[in-house]
């Protein structure tokens, strides 16, 4: 069975390709008993938006002319 | 493109004040990537001189600051491809074992206590909160260079593995494994720094 670490690195490579499908099974199987991996999986997924907010925040105009 | 505009090669005053006011936040944003404040100036300053140098090509279908940010990410990777030419990288070791990760995890492959995550809360008051920011920041410093690199390429300017790779040469398969140690120890730096920081 798939531990924790074994788990961070699927919940990562989520982030970059899609998942097969015996792999997001896997996944979804610990995440469900395992509460400290549920909050890695939010956290990678919130660095995953870090690039998209530093872009909103730069190309939203805060000075009018 | 390349037609009428009799103020070619001048961007109107209005326009100059709007780079004067984004220059900052530009600057920030190539730090984290060159990881050197002078080279992050110097490529902040060579997408202003090309956004004013080429003000009519701007065809006003983004916003002009979106613009201007895609110029200075083309800018970034101009500068991260001529610091590898240059033999400024250090090499990647793909293969070897990650001693800050493997302090997170017991043998068993199950979280050491110390290290099990916490929940943030919310990512739009986490994202709101400025000193998040700043560990983030903090955070990627920690990093090595080039598992950032790999990182910021990835999250923050937005490039595919398979891009990635091309950009550095590595295998995907390894890009993905720094990926995964990159992720694992910047959740763990934020949760350090930040986190316990906010409680008392």
């Amino acid at each position: 069975m798939m531990m924790c670490k074994g788990a961070t690195r699927l919940m990562s490579l989520k982030q970059d390709r899609s998942l097969s499908l015996q792999e997001r099974m896997s996944l979804t199987f610990h995440l469900m008993m395992c509460d400290p991996c549920r909050q890695c999986d939010r956290q990678f997924t919130l660095l995953h938006e870090v690039g998209k907010r530093l872009e909103a925040d730069i190309t939203s105009r805060q000075h009018d002319d | 493109m390349t037609d009428v505009a009799a103020d070619e090669g001048e961007a109107s005053p209005s326009r100059m004040e709007r780079l004067t006011a984004v220059r900052p936040r530009l600057v920030s944003f190539a730090r984290l990537h060159l990881r050197d404040s002078a080279q992050a100036e110097d490529a902040v300053q060579e997408a202003l001189m090309a956004a004013i140098e080429k003000d009519a090509s701007f065809a006003g279908r983004s916003g002009y600051e979106t613009w201007v940010f895609g110029i200075l990410k083309y800018k970034i990777l101009d500068t991260l491809r001529t610091q590898k030419r240059q033999g400024k990288w250090q090499p990647l070791e793909e293969d070897g074992d990650d001693e800050v990760v493997d302090r997170l995890f017991q043998h068993n492959g199950r979280w050491h206590q110390h290290a099990r995550p916490a929940s943030w809360g919310e990512p739009d008051t986490v994202f709101e909160n400025e000193r998040f920011w700043q560990v983030f920041d903090a955070c990627m410093i920690a990093l090595p260079d080039n598992v950032a690199r790999v990182f910021s390429m990835r999250e923050l300017m937005g490039l595919s593995t398979a891009e990635i790779c091309q950009e550095i040469g590595i295998k995907e398969n390894n890009c993905w494994v720094i990926l995964h140690r990159a992720r694992l120890r910047l959740r763990s730096c934020l949760e350090s720094g930040w986190l316990k920081e906010e409680s008392p």
